[in-house]
Order: C-alpha cells, then structure tokens, then sequence
C-alpha cells in the first residue's frame, strides 16, 4: 500500500456544458480563458472544465454562463481534469461517465425552451399551469390473483 | 439555500437545475470529490477504501453485496444531509457501471423513508415536457427556500 497524496488538494472541478446554435465549445472556453485570471480551464468537445477554489470557479461560471443562461449547464465534478484514472488519453474508449452526458445532452434542448418559457412567463406575470398528476390506483388484490394464475406453471 | 439530493446523482440536468435556482446538489460528484480530495492511503480508482463497505453496513445489511454497501457508503451520508430530493424515475442511465439496479432501488427506498420533501420527475421527452419538468422544479425548490431561508 502506498501513500496517496491528491494532485490538485482543495480544488473544485465543474464541467461546463453548451448546447446553443449562437455559441460552439470553443468560443466557450475561448471568453473562459479571457476572465480565467489563472484558473485552470479545459477546453472539451461539449464545453470546458474549470479547476480551482469554489469562489474562483464560481466567478469563471457565472461570467460564462452571462453569455446565454439558457443554455449553458454545469455540473459538479469529482476528477480534476487530465487524473489517470479517468482520462480516456490512458484508458481508451469513452471516459466513464460520458454515456450519462450523452443521454441528457440529447434531452436537454427541452430543457433550455423550458427555462425560456417560464423565464418569459414571470416577466409577463403569468402562471404555468401544470398538469394534474393521474392518480395512482392500488392494484386490486382480485385482479392480482389473476395475474398470479396467468403466471403460474 | 438548502441541500437537495440528485437522483441520478450523476445527472447532469438535475444538478444544473439546482445550482440555478439557488441551492446545493447533493450528486456522486460530491461524494467522489470529497475521496478523492483527501490524502491517505492509494485505493484506485475511486478511493473506496476497504473501509467502505464496513460504513455501508449502515444502509445494508452484511448479506448484501459489497458493491452495494461500498456505493451506499458514498450516496448514504448524502441523503442522510439532504434536506429535500428530486427523484427522475425512469432514468436507465442509473443503471450500469453508475449504480446497480438494487443500489438504485435502496437509494429511493432511503429517501422516501427520511421523510424529506421529495419531487418525482420523468424525464422530459418534448419541449412541453420540458416547460413542466423545470416549472415543476422550480416551484418545488421555491417551496424549500420559503421553509428553510
């Protein structure tokens, strides 16, 4: 057993996601590196990572997410960018985790039309009307006889 | 500003919500970060020692998988500091080198039961959809800060 000393000790890691038809991955990380002010930033092909102290990351992401809040979209990270362990650079193929973002960046235009609306909504002083949810009926021990019967030998 | 439980505590989405609306997800992020930030002894690749699973003894009994104790032994302290939780159920991403199905099932179980306020999503598949899925996120974590200020 050896002794493990953290490479980046303190820091936070945020990934940075864009989905917009006014901005690519690199003009985000291109106004990133402009306000970074040493932090450091990574640029991906879906946005940019940023790596630093809360407050530093948090003023990099707030700068960057002016350009288009609606479609911008962070999220915590547990790696620092480029660690061994998780850089597809040395394991190959997709970096864990990659598939989950793939899912959800294929649902997140939803998403950016949904906070469009309901921004567009409170500026007219309008209300949402959400859907009733259908009540859930407990399954009458009858019918689940029945079904127990159907699926016996 | 409370702390609000992801599932799945990968979501990308989830976490984005949260963070814009002014309070603190609770995601595997969190957890891992909190490993991986600590110096001590290597365990790779994610930190989980072999003391994990003896932690996850908490949230599962000793019968049960030690992948499942070690997984409970990052999510469980997270929902035992959560303050509410958003639940998106039909999250097949959940399942696979994130989480097996009987962690995920556990996880739910574990946030239902602490009696915290709980919001119940599917994902959004339209544009509708996704007007409902933030609105209802929305207004759900408005409801938090108006209780816990």
């Amino acid at each position: 057993m050896s002794e493990y000393l953290p490479a980046y000790q303190g820091s936070v890691t945020k990934y940075v996601f864009v989905e917009s038809t006014r901005f690519t991955a690199g003009d985000l990380a291109l106004k990133a590196l402009e306000v970074a002010e040493g932090v450091m930033i990574k640029e991906t092909c879906f946005g940019f990572q940023v790596t630093g102290t809360k407050e530093e990351v948090d003023r990099v992401i707030e700068k960057v997410r002016a350009m288009d809040p609606n479609h911008i979209f962070v999220k915590d990270r547990g790696f620092p960018p480029g660690d061994p362990r998780r850089c597809r650079a040395n394991l190959g193929g997709a970096r864990p985790g990659f598939h989950g973002h793939e899912f959800e960046l294929t649902l997140i235009r939803n998403i950016s039309k949904g906070l469009e609306r309901v921004e567009k909504a409170e500026e007219k002083g309008e209300k949402i009307v959400l859907p009733e949810k259908a009540e859930q009926k407990k399954l009458d021990a009858r019918r689940l006889k029945q079904l127990a019967d159907v699926e016996g030998p | 500003m409370a702390k609000v439980f992801i599932y799945p505590t990968t979501s990308l989405i989830l976490s984005d919500m949260v963070s814009r609306f002014g309070h603190e997800p609770l995601g595997a992020a969190i957890g891992i970060r909190e490993r991986i930030q600590t110096p001590g002894i290597e365990s790779p690749p994610l930190q989980v020692t072999p003391e994990e699973p003896k932690k996850g003894l908490r949230y599962a009994a000793v019968e049960v998988p030690s992948g499942v104790r070690g997984r409970m032994a990052v999510v469980g302290p997270l929902i035992d500091q959560a303050q509410a939780a958003i639940i998106v159920n039909d999250a097949d991403l959940a399942f696979g080198c994130m989480g097996c199905s009987r962690t995920n099932e556990l996880v739910k179980y574990l946030v239902r039961k602490r009696g915290i306020p709980v919001l119940e999503l599917t994902y959004p598949r339209t544009e509708e959809e996704g007007v409902t899925f933030v609105s209802s996120i929305k207004n759900f974590l408005k409801s938090l800060g108006e209780e816990k200020p």
